[in-house]
């Protein structure tokens, strides 16, 4: 496979997940907002944190409203994250690399742009956000499922994969990192209406209300919450699962070339990590040091990913 | 010559009269329910829209990937009319390919005086790096796409030769499917000579062009100057249908003398690189030094026998449009016989009476650059106004050898699905020939180019122009 492509797919796939994490995000931050009626600035800013794009915000909004937060994140072209323009660079991504995509998996990715382009040619009325949202979600599940179903699992998998994993983790850690103090445990607000209205944020944020719940029926304490987000080997967007699927695609990969690399140390020191990590190390050693860690980690895995597969040379 | 003429319809000679290719057609047709086939034919654009076949067009910004409006009914043509067409442009291919060789090594047709050397000297299409060399096999033009238009029953043209790198073939494909999944019951009807194996064909003949060094199965690989081209939906269809890679010059580094692409598993050696970036931006130590696009140091790998480039580099020689009004001649003197098929009258500009007849005449001329292409940058003198002409005359004055004229051919007619039912347009045809050491291979058929606005003459895709399934039937 060329180098080019490989990065045409990690790129492809790191930009449909950033496409639905952002739609997410923004669903998150509407039902806060809908069920909150004061300080919903607070809110909404800390939603544009999440995204990271907190200086291209600032330097167009000068306040936090619902209107702006979520027409800058879904369809501002001047930002590279909003959900269009991930869309439109997935489908750039798609278009680069389609001798390496099944039909469907490129239908299905050039379907997502049209439908997003259509849909979001003006700025979204609050009353059709739930629409357009469930819209997006419907849209990216429609190419996770070709994908899925119809690919091979070669290189060109793995890398996919790898591009999806490595965005997700980042966007979980993200999202930690920015609401880190409300799930520490010695928290002023331990056990208040106020906690419980952040911890369900943090929760809708990854699409996991429902899931934790199954998990943990009724114990909703910060520090199961942080390790169903950091830890959890079933919680398919946990640092830990996202770490596993790397590790997996970066074995294939090994395997299928018979080469290994610098990229695979780093993934092994990581694993090494998180099997004896338990959350109560985790909050010994700091949480906000520990996400912190693990952003630049990896970040930097990523980038050995680009070297050793000669993405760009 | 402005007084309206008859034209040569391909299905119909007169109300009633269906020529006998399209009488099968014709009946089926009859009994379609219109609303049915207008709902095919909006399907028919959504399936194109979702698969991405579209194409950009130069120098506009907003909606740039468009997509080549598909016509849907057919255009027939019968076996013995293919048999001859395809016998004449077997031999147009060869004397061209002979040509080709001979510029570039012994020249003997400039010395029997039938081209002028000026034409050759002068010319920016003719590589001086190319002299003295022979690709393998002595094939310099793998891929041809020779433009043919009909006048009457039995006056086929040739309207250019087209043997850089001519694009459509994708068109011709993914018209042919699109037809059978809409109209699967027309291919019981009529037995239609499959298109369908053409990018395996052009696998097998760019494998067969390999370097005589090339040991074991040749890596074929495609270059393209990268997904803004126009024709970038096309590079990325065949790459996938021959199952070779499409790469970009910043993909390819000369290593060992050989080109070699980069990989995720290290550097992997081509063999053969169909090239879909013109010669200019091939090479930049060689030709164009700003080239973004090409492989620095390309040409001394092809001269050195370790890479085949297909087509080679020179061959714009050959179908540069002054060269054109010559090839009766070219023909005859490679291959000692008359040309099969007839070539458009055409007046040099670069010739004084000619110039004069041309200026004097621009209202029912078609002049063209001499290395235009695309439609671009030509008069059509009998759609074009009075303002137009003037303005064009004064650039044909300045200088006269950058253009040729031609009588405004009175093209053929196939009928399109208007809004009103059935209405003739004008069409012309592009057959897809495939040449290798070993043999050559011409589809039947090709794309059917259709000038969708009434009376217009201009088939081409950047201009307002469609496309039309083209079928061969079997006898």
């Amino acid at each position: 496979m060329l180098g080019k492509t490989a990065g045409g797919l990690y790129w492809m796939f790191r930009f449909l997940e950033r496409s639905e994490n952002t739609a997410r995000l923004i669903e998150a931050g509407f039902r806060i907002a809908l069920t909150r009626s004061n300080d919903t600035a607070s809110e909404w800013k800390s939603v544009v944190t999440t995204a990271g794009v907190r200086a291209s915000y600032d330097a167009k909004y000068d306040s936090y409203t619902a209107t702006n937060v979520v027409d800058f994140l879904l369809r501002d072209p001047t930002n590279p994250s909003s959900v269009m323009s991930s869309a439109e660079k997935a489908r750039t991504n798609a278009r680069m690399v389609r001798t390496a995509l099944t039909t469907e998996v490129w239908e299905a990715v050039n379907e997502n742009w049209m439908v997003l382009r259509d849909t979001l040619k003006r700025p979204v009325k609050e009353t059709d956000l739930p629409t357009v949202l469930g819209n997006i979600r419907r849209q990216s599940a429609l190419v996770r499922g070709a994908m899925h179903g119809t690919m091979l699992r070669t290189d060109i998998y793995d890398f996919a994969q790898i591009g999806t994993a490595l965005e997700r983790a980042d966007n979980t850690a993200r999202i930690i990192d920015v609401k880190y103090y409300t799930l520490l445990p010695s928290s002023q607000f331990v056990g208040s209406a106020l906690d419980n209205v952040q911890w369900e944020t943090i929760l809708r944020s990854v699409s996991a209300h429902r899931s934790f719940r199954w998990l943990n029926e009724d114990d909703m304490t910060s520090a199961n919450i942080a390790d169903f987000l950091i830890l959890d080997s079933r919680f398919p967007r946990s640092l830990s699962f996202c770490s596993r699927i790397i590790e997996d695609s970066l074995g294939f990969l090994a395997k299928d070339y018979n080469q290994t690399h610098t990229c695979h140390d780093l993934i092994e020191a990581q694993r090494n990590t998180f099997r004896t990590l338990s959350i109560a190390m985790v909050f010994d050693a700091g949480l906000h040091q520990f996400i912190n860690d693990f952003i630049n980690q990896n970040n930097a895995l990523g980038q050995q990913i680009e070297a050793d597969y000669r993405f760009n040379g | 010559m402005n007084t309206p003429r008859k034209h040569f319809d391909e299905m119909l000679l007169g109300a009633n009269d269906v020529r006998a290719p399209y009488s099968a057609y014709d009946t089926w047709f009859a009994a379609q329910d219109p609303a049915r086939l207008t709902k095919k034919s909006k399907e028919a654009e959504a399936f194109f829209r979702r698969t991405g076949i579209t194409f950009n067009v130069y120098g506009q910004t907003a909606a740039q990937e468009r997509l080549i409006p598909f016509d849907l009914i057919p255009r027939i043509i019968a076996n013995r009319e293919w048999t001859k067409l395809s016998k004449g442009i077997e031999q147009r291919v060869r004397a061209i390919n002979m040509f080709l060789h001979d510029i570039y090594n012994r020249q003997e047709i400039l010395r029997a005086g039938i081209v002028p050397v000026d034409l050759i000297r002068k010319n920016v299409a003719f590589l001086p790096q190319m002299m003295g060399f022979s690709p393998p096999g002595g094939v310099y033009t793998h891929i041809v796409g020779t433009d043919i238009v009909r006048t009457g029953e039995d006056d086929f043209f040739v309207l250019e030769d087209n043997a850089r790198t001519p694009s459509g073939v994708s068109y011709m494909l993914e018209n042919r499917e699109t037809m059978l999944q809409m109209f699967p019951e027309l291919f019981s009807q009529n037995k239609v000579k499959p298109v369908s194996n053409y990018p395996k064909n052009l696998r097998r003949s760019l494998e067969a062009s390999a370097p005589a060094n090339c040991d074991g199965r040749p890596t074929v690989a495609i270059l393209t100057p990268g997904i803004h081209n126009s024709a970038y939906f096309e590079h990325s269809f065949l790459a996938d249908q021959m199952g070779v890679e499409l790469v970009e010059g910043h993909d390819l580094r000369v290593m060992d003398g050989r080109i070699k692409m980069r990989t995720t598993r290290g550097f992997e050696t081509i063999d053969v690189l169909y090239r879909r970036v013109d010669d200019d931006y091939l090479d930049p130590l060689n030709f164009n030094p700003d080239s973004m696009l090409g492989v620095p140091g390309i040409m001394d790998v092809y001269r050195a026998g370790n890479i085949t480039i297909a087509n080679a580099p020179g061959t714009g020689i050959a179908d540069d449009k002054a060269i054109y009004s010559y090839m009766p001649d070219i023909v005859e003197f490679y291959t000692g016989e008359k040309a099969l098929l007839k070539n458009v009258q055409t007046w040099r500009c670069s010739e004084a009476d000619s110039l004069k007849y041309v200026l004097e005449n621009l209202a029912d001329l078609v002049v063209k650059e001499v290395h235009g292409s695309g439609g671009y940058g030509m008069l059509v003198g009998p759609a074009a106004s009075k303002k137009e002409i003037t303005n064009f005359a004064a650039k044909l004055r300045k200088n006269p050898s950058n253009y040729i004229a031609q009588p405004t051919l009175s093209l053929s007619t196939v009928p399109i699905f208007a809004k009103k039912g059935l209405a003739p347009r004008h069409v012309d045809l592009r057959p897809f020939v495939l040449l290798s050491p070993k043999g050559m291979d011409i589809t039947p058929g090709g794309l059917t180019r259709v000038a969708l606005k009434e009376g217009s003459l201009v088939v081409n895709s950047s201009q307002g122009g469609g496309t039309k399934d083209t079928w061969v039937l079997e006898d």
